[in-house]
């Protein structure tokens, strides 16, 4: 890896005063940023501290309302992407774009067709050189492979190779890992450090505290659109990075103290359910959560983890077998019905299922139980008590925001999902089903939903926790559950888990190493 | 007070950026439409032979509409007239709407809520008008409303689409109203296919020579859909199945349910407006009986921003030009086809909203005032 040295030599990138503002807000307020060839830089902020739209501007999607940017020493204006790319500067989106009926190679080729001259590509020669590139950075890639079939973190190399096919000297990865296992992680790290290596120079955002310390050779730390820090990974920790992203003191790792399970609250039997398409993607899961205990789910996304939560609460009808919560039968059951059994549900898409985002937030506290006293009369709306109880769980639940009748698309992401957690945790519980319940939240957003899934286990809530963040899993589960294609492979204790094992188990259902002997069913 | 003070300059300023989030686009369009009319006016005389330029004829065309329409009491109450079928339909849309369901079946609705108001109203023409009425209505709403049932229930087992099922109920609701005009209903012996008169089931005149009874029931409709839409958990329902079908599944309501009853609802609506012709104007049916109503309230919705509180400011301003149009034949010599030139220029630069906008901004509106309207997401197809 090559450190940055300290010779004279021009930044790849440096911009200077940046500031855009839009109406009301500064999203970027004087950023300097300084990146060196052949560096890894990390972005790092809270969602909403203005990282996207520095990168924005960079990429030439906004234009900044003040500041300059110079690329190698030059000052330039980046008019639009295309302007951008011929620059030499990529952005890999957090969402991949490409087409998944395409080849890797027709991918990657995609949107350079000649414009002029000759009219065929040399598909051959564009093979011969896709497969020389990933060598370089050390992966074998085939470029006849469809896009589709290929795993998550295969279809993020064929991004990257796309923008390194364009000649891409400077590279901006939007949260690359948010997808990812473990593993995959690693290897996208060291095709990283490949490309840094070469002298490219690699915009890294993230934030994940100890990813951004392992892979990053500075750390630019932002916060409400200013610059607050620059640190070097080997003179910083978690902690002074923490703060220094939320601009106050932040317990990382939630002290989850002893937990103290009682009776089992739910029992799921063999159950098995089918997706949109009719694919069987739960195959028979058993397992079993006590009162007053956490289960956490640990897996790829896509291994039947949506499916399972979405038949435990009445949205999918399961093909087979049983879910028993306190003695009662509830197997495809409603949602109400699930609901007033007492089952609190966090979906996993906040904005498609858990909020109505032009609704007011006091709505959307009240979008299970809307038709139920107080908050009606007969077929009457009883508006005060719906605002009462809003004003009241916005206090109790820390919701940001002006006022209970702005809508919740106006919130911001942490503070929707705690709209969805304060509706939803708001009152006594059997069951929790918790989906992903911090993705894409900022560490003081995480910090505080884990404190209320603690306290609601103490309480005395059986917790099922799914959790594509295997950190969230292993901090949070008294058990984990790791779930491959559809199947429970192995319950491990949450506290003595070790994180390679399980990513290990995650990737591959335990058929990749001997000791899959742990593999039972969970209870 | 010569000189406001600052906080209560703060409140104007406030209450003009909200008056201008809610109406801003819908009266930049009205304008913009009446702008067009003017130059295919000026555009017209330059075609007609022998004929005297007049610069100001767009302005005498549009003081004879006003003339028209609001004049005198005749001319308001023939406003009120033709504003109450607008009114009625563009509810019927506007519902539809706030479930996310483009209903453009008013037309259907429309004619089926007419036959099924001559036909019941002429089978208890001679009872006394406190139980005909409510009878005949009642027919004209249950008609209607299977006739919105229909597509709302398609939508709900199958997944059809409400567009092509309600655009294709219209063409069925106009063969059945033809061969009921010319078959069971008709009256025997007559020179043309016409069925016989309500009766004592035709609405009552209240003010001026034909305002009858369903301008009450058109205003009626307004505040009941209102508190309905707004102050109801069936309303709230209806409206989180508009915003978000997959969040009200989340919530426990079940949107199939919700899709079948709006569609009935909007089919009952429209079936008022048809009723209300019958009852209140026609009292019979020939079967030459046409409407264009079914696409005037997808423009009443729209202008209204599928608020129902906006609909009748929307239908007000329809039925104004459909009132005030003869006038302004007579006057200006401008034809009534006029009337359907600026509405669909008023729908067109709806639509076209974020360009008319843009063009307003450069000509200097104040960049307070100027801040984008929230696209109508409920209008939005």
């Amino acid at each position: 890896m090559v450190k940055p040295a300290d010779v004279v030599v021009a930044p790849a990138i440096e911009m200077r005063g940046i500031t855009k503002r839009y109406p009301g807000v500064v999203a970027n307020d004087h950023i300097d940023l300084v990146v060196r060839p052949g560096e890894i830089h990390a972005l790092l902020g809270e969602n909403g501290a203005g990282k996207t739209t520095l990168m924005n501007v960079l990429y030439g999607l906004a234009t900044p309302d003040e500041g300059e940017i110079l690329l190698n020493g030059d000052p330039v204006h980046i008019s639009g992407p295309a302007d951008a790319i011929s620059r030499g500067i990529d952005m890999v989106h957090q969402h991949f774009m490409l087409v998944p009926v395409l080849s890797v190679a027709e991918n990657i080729l995609l949107g350079l067709e000649p414009m002029s001259g000759p009219i065929f590509i040399d598909r051959n020669a564009a093979r011969r050189r896709i497969v020389e590139l990933g060598r370089r950075f050390g992966f074998e890639i085939d470029p006849d492979a469809r896009v589709g079939s290929l795993s998550v973190g295969w279809q993020q190399r064929v991004e990257i190779l796309k923008a390194l096919y364009r000649n891409t000297r400077i590279l901006v990865l939007d949260e690359p890992t948010a997808v990812l296992t473990p593993q995959e992680t690693e290897e996208i790290f060291a095709v990283l450090r490949n490309l840094a290596a070469e002298g490219h120079s690699i915009v890294f955002i993230s934030h994940k505290l100890y990813e951004v310390l392992e892979i990053a050779d500075r750390i630019t730390v932002i916060r409400r659109g200013r610059v607050v820090g620059e640190r070097l990974p080997a003179e910083t920790n978690e902690e002074d990075l923490a703060e220094l992203m939320v601009g106050r003191g932040v317990e990382l790792t939630i002290d989850r103290g002893t937990s103290h399970p009682g009776p089992v609250l739910l029992r799921v039997e063999n159950l098995r359910v089918k997706d949109d398409r009719g694919n069987e993607v739960v195959r028979g899961v058993s397992m079993e959560i006590r009162a007053g205990e956490i289960l956490g789910i640990a897996g790829v996304a896509g291994n039947g983890q949506d499916e399972l939560v979405e038949a435990l609460y009445g949205l999918r009808r399961p093909s087979g077998g049983s879910v028993t919560l306190r003695d009662a039968k509830v197997t495809g059951r409603s949602p109400r019905s699930m609901n007033e059994a007492g089952v609190g549900y966090v979906p996993a898409d906040r904005q498609r299922f858990g909020l109505v985002l032009p609704f007011p937030i006091a709505d959307n506290i009240v979008l299970t139980s809307y038709y139920r006293a107080p908050y009606a009369r007969g077929i009457r709306r009883n508006d005060e008590a719906i605002l009462a109880a809003a004003v009241e769980s916005i206090d109790e639940f820390d919701v940001r925001t002006r006022s209970a009748e702005a809508s919740a698309r106006t919130l911001s992401g942490g503070n929707q999902q705690k709209v969805v957690v304060a509706r939803e945790f708001g009152r006594d519980l059997s069951l929790l089903i918790l989906d992903q319940p911090t993705r894409g939240l900022d560490v003081g957003s995480i910090e505080f939903i884990h404190r209320q899934v603690i306290g609601k286990r103490d309480a005395g809530t059986a917790v099922l926790l799914v959790s594509a963040e295997l950190d969230e899993v292993l901090e949070m589960a008294d058990r984990i559950a790791v779930m491959y294609r559809g199947e429970i492979v192995a319950v491990v204790d949450g506290r003595t888990a070790d994180k390679n094992d399980v990513g290990i188990l995650m990737a591959t259902g335990g058929h990749g190493r001997p000791e899959a002997g742990q593999t039972g069913v969970a209870s | 007070m010569t000189r406001e003070s600052p906080s209560a300059r703060g409140a104007l300023a406030r209450i003009a950026r909200e008056a201008w989030l809610v109406g801003g686009l819908p009266v930049l369009s009205i304008v913009a439409a009446l702008v067009v009319g003017s130059v295919i006016i000026l555009a017209s005389e330059l075609l007609l032979p022998n004929h005297a330029f007049d610069l100001l004829l767009p302005i005498k065309a549009y003081l004879a509409l006003l003339d028209g329409s609001l004049g005198k009491e005749s001319a308001i109450v023939n406003t009120l007239v033709s504003t109450t079928p607008l009114l009625l339909g563009g509810l019927a849309v506007a519902i539809g709407f706030k479930a996310g369901l483009f209903n453009i079946g008013a037309e259907g609705q429309f004619l089926m809520g007419a036959l099924g108001a001559v036909a019941v109203g002429v089978a208890v023409s001679g009872a006394p008008p406190v139980v005909a009425i409510p009878v005949a209505l009642g027919g004209g709403m249950l008609a209607g409303a299977a006739w919105g049932f229909i597509p709302g229930f398609l939508k709900a087992i199958s997944g059809a689409h409400e567009v092509v099922t309600t655009i294709m109920l219209n063409y069925v609701a106009r063969q059945v109203l033809a061969w009921a005009v010319t078959g069971p209903l008709a009256v025997p012996q007559s020179p043309s296919p016409v069925t016989y008169a309500v009766g004592n089931a035709a609405y009552p005149i209240l003010v001026g020579r034909n305002g009858h009874l369903g301008i009450l029931v058109a205003a009626a409709a307004v505040f009941v859909i209102w508190w309905l839409l707004y102050r109801t958990t069936l309303g709230f329902e209806i409206r989180t199945v508009g915003a978000s079908s997959d969040a009200a599944r989340y919530a426990g309501m079940r949107p199939r349910l919700l899709i079948i009853l709006t569609m009935s609802l909007a089919g009952l609506l429209a079936g008022t407006a048809g009723a209300g012709v019958i009852l209140g104007i026609n009292h019979q049916m020939n079967s030459t009986f046409d409407t264009t109503v079914g696409f005037d309230s997808i423009a009443v919705a729209l202008l209204a921003r599928s608020n129902p509180l906006g609909v009748p400011f929307a239908a007000l301003l329809f039925g104004a030009m459909r009132a005030g149009s003869g006038l302004m034949q007579i006057r200006a010599g401008i034809p009534v086809e006029l009337i359907d030139v600026i509405q669909a220029m008023i729908l067109l630069f709806l639509v076209a909203g974020p360009v008319l906008q843009r063009a307003f901004r450069l000509r200097g509106v104040r960049s307070d005032l100027g801040a984008p309207p929230p696209v109508p997401s409920e209008a939005t197809v």
